[in-house]
């Protein structure tokens, strides 16, 4: 493993996290005028809100932030941003952490200009992650072209590397390097912002509700994907089984959360999440009816207004139950959802064409805690840190857009505050 | 400034196959007698960064750069302040997105290098707004959120001077018996620790307290307000470089909610006044000091009910669930029911929901309270059982209505329509944020001395919230940013955070005035706008449609800029008819120069012109990823980007028109009560003034169609194409611009 460089900036900010929340921590330090390394696992900037069509409850799009924070990111010198880098170790104290950051080789140098002509060549495909596989990229590829970096990348899982080398020849800049291997950067910081945000509850956990067995059961973060115009389905919403136009839908809430067996938390943004995407429904598929079965509605403050909103469309029948079990006629591969109907009191057992599972969210530092002196909750949240230490985001707590930015403004005030303190918070 | 211009101009990423560069060159060398006009086959490599920083060294000072979009290798064509530079997109607008080696690809690149050109040769480097920049926070309100933001930037190092209106400090937290569980595991009520909170706040050298206090008088601009503080009848005058406002909510009031026996039945009590009965003691029963056997909570009295509020209140579930604690833990034998419409627990809340449904004593019932009715001694409470689907009595000892919040920024409604006749609101009717904002207070925090109003602008239940959601802390008032439940009902976890973030916006907006820069979304930008004041007709338009309240008006109405307060989107330039406003980069002259450098064709060349403003932001970058995806539109229009729609002065359309171009696109931000635009409402007031233009038009005897508004979102890249070649079949369709040949 080679070693890049070292940086020895001792009143810089280290953030761990490059979605929504490191985002928004890292600029907001910078722009108060201290130096930040921020690091992302990905290839790109942006975490799952690059991965959302629209926000609730305004239904905008993600990119429109986030241009503006790349914009404040390109033209603020102080920060620096390292993709497809992970924390290796990390040591010291406030004021004064030493941090190793491992680099996956993204086989891809600067001076790739996103023309895109290795992809006409290159052999391979791969399912895209960033659509969660409901579609393929080639091996080399770029993430989404409003994505920063806009630098293509290689997913060394599946390039054969050296025997193949087609796309080499036809960079017209030199920019694919298959012989880069992992890097590692030392690092010495003030204080660190842990944004590591979430992912989604692994949904094939759930077997009464048949994700991974029937096709037209799919999760609430896939169908964000597909209501997007450069999504897999180019923002149709269609069944996977037989790309059929969705006549009959039904949201599943709680698909794990407020459940002792999985998640016994409550998500936070699951309720409006769905009705977010109930309004995908209205909007693309007019004719279709929509079930949604809850436990409470959970839209707080004036986040109400939106529910108020969405119950008003007429296609939609709410119903208070949580789903027992889903079924599929192996036939039509439609599926039946069976729950009780707590407010008729009665079990209901309704026939639709696909089944969304509104999953919640599991943070995703729980499987790879990092060696320092953070304490976890039972769910693998952040519950305590060292001071030097802030977690931000979805890393403490299951939290919507909004209340994200807002915890890591605060994050960064915090890394600074420990930087102005030169290590004497502790 | 001397102007020393180089063009480069790239061949990479098929712009050298698509295009005749030598044929692109002269339009420099031989139109616009530039000397130095260099080709490179890849600009963006190291060579070709070389090869223009090699001439800057030898003395050019004006970069123009002919090659990808201005959004992409921003890092590499970056250069000292000193020396301007210009992006002309060759590559997403023109080669990715046309026929290659076609006369109208070529065409288009020529007339966007003639654009970039004769933008660069009247832009001015930009020259920072500098004044003496005093850096003391002030904190209004001395709740949890206001002594939060306050010990939070003094621990950053910032002096900070806190006023709190009531004699002492902490808020509604300090009138709480116990707080409901804010550690794992979630199971135990702890105390607030207020006490501790004031001691910390009253002990640090760096926060001036001042209690039993009020604002009497805010004048001034970020960096430089001047705030007049009023305190047992003695007044104290302060500098102050940016202010939080966390003067927090007041309880809806109970005297509304008669259909739930309030002021009818003694024993009937809100949320806040269970806490008084919890601090006393043993909870007893107001009407005759028994203790209680039996509680009922009724969630939502009031909230979520259009005659009320029509908001949630976010934390009254939470409250009632640990006031039901309260009185289990007292007394074993007691009973509590809460009736609900859906218990709002979010995240590991929800472990203390499980923890109080175990309590076997504690009642959940989701319903409607029907009515309250009193009798053999108790309360009884008719509740429509929505479970069950039958009615249902609860006899209670005690009825606690869990009411909400209303933030104390609400203006008063009843004086609204004197208040607001002779502003320019009127004029946008609509947008969500401006509906109640009466001009009259009934708890007046600021009390700004500002052409646009003394207090914040509030959204439709009279929170000063910033309505968006990737930026909770953007402001229409700049350096005054809003904190707490007085933005938002939030618990106090919650406000805890909010409260930090806003005292990081507050140091963020000094430090950046402190270097003459701008504060988002343009954090980047040292211009401000330059008056020629020569020419002021005192039409009042700029003081009015400025979204951030940056002009103040003196007795004859000339504008007064406070450049600290000024976003630089540029509004007002857009909205002035004499044209007297600039920035160093931006300017009407500067547009103009672009739309002049544009070659019209004659009228039997068939070939229209259309010119498409697009926001810099959204419909800019749509456009590129179009280019990216390589769809292809019409080569007839010609893009410029503006910093907001709402900049658009409407000089531009006369430009054009009377140039001979044939249509005009403007593609800007969606407004409404979901409005997307940055700048509040640019995109909202360009489209009332083109209204006006296209009357303006039909009086010209020129077709209205000649002009289309449009609002799109950024990930609306696959409309694009279609826009353009529509608005190219509507001008084929009306036919040339009858100017064309004047």
């Amino acid at each position: 493993m080679g070693n890049v460089e070292s940086i020895n900036s001792p009143n810089s900010i280290l953030v761990v996290g490059g979605g929504i929340s490191g985002i928004t921590a890292a600029v907001e330090a910078a722009e108060v005028g201290y130096e930040v390394i921020l690091i992302e696992k990905s290839p790109y900037l942006g975490g799952r809100v690059a991965r959302m069509n629209h926000y609730f409850p305004k239904l905008c799009a993600p990119y429109c932030g986030l241009e503006i924070n790349f914009r404040r990111i390109k033209t603020n010198p102080r920060i620096k941003v390292f993709t497809l880098a992970e924390i290796e170790n990390i040591s010291g104290k406030e004021g004064d952490y030493d941090v190793t950051v491992k680099l996956t080789p993204r086989m891809v140098n600067d001076n790739c200009t996103a023309c895109g002509k290795c992809v006409e060549v290159c052999p391979v495909e791969r399912l895209n992650d960033l659509n969660y596989g409901m579609d393929k990229t080639k091996a080399i590829y770029a993430p989404n072209p409003l994505s920063f970096p806009t630098n293509y990348v290689i997913d060394t899982e599946v390039c054969p590397g050296a025997e193949c080398s087609k796309c080499v020849p036809v960079c017209p800049y030199e920019a694919i390097d298959l012989s880069m291997t992992a890097e590692s950067v030392h690092m010495k910081v003030g204080s660190v912002v842990m944004a590591t945000g979430w992912k989604p509850y692994d949904a094939t956990k759930l077997d009464n509700l048949g994700y991974g067995k029937y096709p037209n059961v799919i999760t609430n973060v896939m169908m964000e994907r597909m209501a997007a115009t450069d999504g897999p389905t180019q923002g149709k919403i269609v069944r996977p089984s037989d790309g059929k136009e969705v006549k009959s839908i039904a949201f599943v809430q709680c698909a794990g959360s407020r459940d002792v067996n999985h998640l016994p938390y409550c998500s936070a943004v699951c309720c409006l999440g769905s009705l977010k995407q109930v309004t995908y429904i209205q909007e693309k598929n007019p004719d279709a009816k929509v079930f949604l079965f809850y436990i409470d509605i959970r839209a707080t403050g004036y986040l109400e207004d939106f529910y108020r909103k969405v119950q008003g469309y007429e296609n939609l029948s709410l119903i208070k139950g949580k789903v027992a079990k889903i079924k599929e006629d192996p036939q039509t591969k439609d599926l039946i959802v069976e729950a009780e109907d707590v407010a008729q009191g009665k079990k209901v057992s309704e026939p639709v064409e696909m089944v969304v599972l509104a999953t919640g969210l599991v943070p995703s530092i729980a499987d790879t805690k990092i060696a320092a002196d953070i304490t976890y909750d039972d769910y693998g949240f952040i519950a305590s840190q060292p001071p030097g230490i802030y977690a931000a985001g979805c890393s403490k707590r299951p939290a919507d857009v909004s209340n994200s930015v807002m915890d890591a403004t605060g994050a960064a005030l915090k890394a600074i505050q420990s930087i102005v303190a030169g290590g004497q918070n502790g | 400034m001397d102007k020393k211009l180089g063009v480069y101009i790239c061949g990479g990423c098929s712009i050298g196959d698509s295009l005749d560069l030598d044929k692109l060159s002269e339009v420099a060398t031989k139109e616009y007698k530039v000397e130095i006009c260099k080709t490179h086959p890849f600009l963006c490599g190291k060579e070709g960064a070389q090869l223009i920083a090699k001439d800057i060294e030898d003395g050019v000072n004006t970069v123009v750069i002919a090659a990808c979009s201005p959004r992409a290798q921003q890092e590499i064509f970056s250069y000292d302040p000193g020396v301007v530079l210009e992006r002309v997109n060759l590559r997403e607008h023109v080669v990715w997105s046309h026929t290659p080696q076609d006369e109208d690809t070529q065409m288009l690149a020529e007339d966007y290098l003639r654009m970039g050109i004769a933008k660069a040769q009247k832009v001015l480097p930009a020259e920072p707004y500098q004044e003496t920049i005093d850096k003391t926070i002030l904190v209004v309100g001395g709740g949890i959120s206001g002594m939060t933001s306050a010990l939070e930037a003094a621990k950053a190092g910032y002096e900070v001077c806190l006023v709190e209106k009531s004699p002492s400090l902490g808020g509604w937290m300090s009138k709480l018996y116990k707080q409901y569980p804010k550690h794992p595991p979630y199971q135990q009520l702890e105390d607030t620790g207020i006490e501790a909170k004031i001691k910390e706040v009253e002990g640090n050298p760096r926060i001036k307290v001042f209690t039993g206090a009020e604002i009497e008088k805010t004048t001034g601009a970020p960096g430089m307000f001047d705030v007049l503080v009023r305190q047992n009848g003695s007044q104290t005058s302060l500098r102050i470089g940016s202010i939080i406002q966390a003067t927090g909510f007041r309880p809806y009031e109970a005297n509304k909610l008669d259909h739930l026996g309030f002021g009818k039945y003694p024993d009937v009590i809100t949320n806040f006044q269970m806490e008084e009965l919890a601090r006393q003691g043993k909870i007893k029963r107001p009407s005759d000091g028994k203790e209680v056997e039996s509680v009922a909570f009724i969630q939502c009295a009031g909230q979520r009910d259009e005659n009320h509020l029509p908001y949630c209140s976010s934390f009254c579930c939470l409250t009632s669930l640990k006031q039901a604690l309260y009185v289990t833990e007292q007394n074993t034998d007691a009973s509590v029911y809460v009736v609900y419409k859906d218990i709002r627990t979010p995240a590991q809340y929800e472990d203390f929901y499980k923890r109080v449904q175990e309590e076997q004593a504690v009642f959940f019932t989701k319903g409607e309270v029907q009515g309250i009715s009193e009798g053999g001694g108790c309360l009884t409470v008719e509740v429509e059982d929505t479970l069950l689907g039958e009615k249902i009595g609860i006899n209670a000892d005690l009825v606690v209505l869990a009411v909400g919040i209303v933030p104390n920024s609400m203006p008063e409604e009843a004086k609204k329509a004197t208040a607001e006749a002779e502003s320019s609101e009127e004029k946008c009717e609509g947008a969500a944020e401006r509906a109640p904002d009466s001009g009259f207070y009934a708890a007046p925090a600021l009390q700004l001395k500002y052409r646009q109003g003394p207090e914040l602008p509030t959204l439709k239940y009279g929170f000063p919230d910033s309505h968006f959601i990737c930026f909770p802390y953007e402001t229409r008032r700049t350096g005054i940013y809003s904190t707490g439940c007085v933005r938002q009902p939030e618990d106090s976890a919650t406000s805890i955070d909010d409260a930090t973030g806003a005292a990081l916006k507050a140091i963020q907006c000094v430090e950046q005035s402190s270097k003459g820069m701008a504060l988002h979304p343009r954090a980047w930008d040292q211009t401000y706008p330059d008056l020629f004041m020569q020419r002021c007709t005192q039409c009042k338009r700029c003081t009015e449609e400025c979204p951030f309240g940056m002009y103040d008006e003196d007795e004859k109405f000339n504008p007064l800029p406070n450049p600290t307060r000024c976003r630089r989107c540029a509004i007002c330039m857009g909205s002035c008819p004499e044209r007297i406003i600039s920035f160093k980069d931006y300017s009407v002259d500067i547009i103009s120069s672009m739309l002049k450098a544009v070659e019209v064709p004659e009228e039997d060349e068939e070939k229209p012109r259309v010119i498409a403003f697009l926001c810099e932001n959204d419909a800019y970058p749509a456009l590129d990823v179009a280019g990216i995806n390589r769809l292809t539109y019409n080569p007839y229009v010609r893009v410029i980007p503006v910093r907001c729609l709402g900049s658009m002065n409407i000089v531009w359309i006369a430009d054009s028109l009377s140039k001979g171009i044939d249509g005009i696109l403007m593609i800007g931000c969606n407004y409404g009560d979901d409005y997307q635009c940055h700048f509040i409402k640019g995109s909202e007031l360009a489209n009332y003034r083109m209204e006006k233009v296209q009357e303006t038009l039909q009086r010209l005897v020129l077709e209205s169609e000649r002009i289309e508004v449009w609002q799109l979102s950024i990930s609306e890249y696959d409309k694009l194409p279609k826009i353009f070649d529509d608005f190219l079949e509507t001008i084929e369709r009306v036919g040339p611009n009858p100017y064309k040949d004047f």
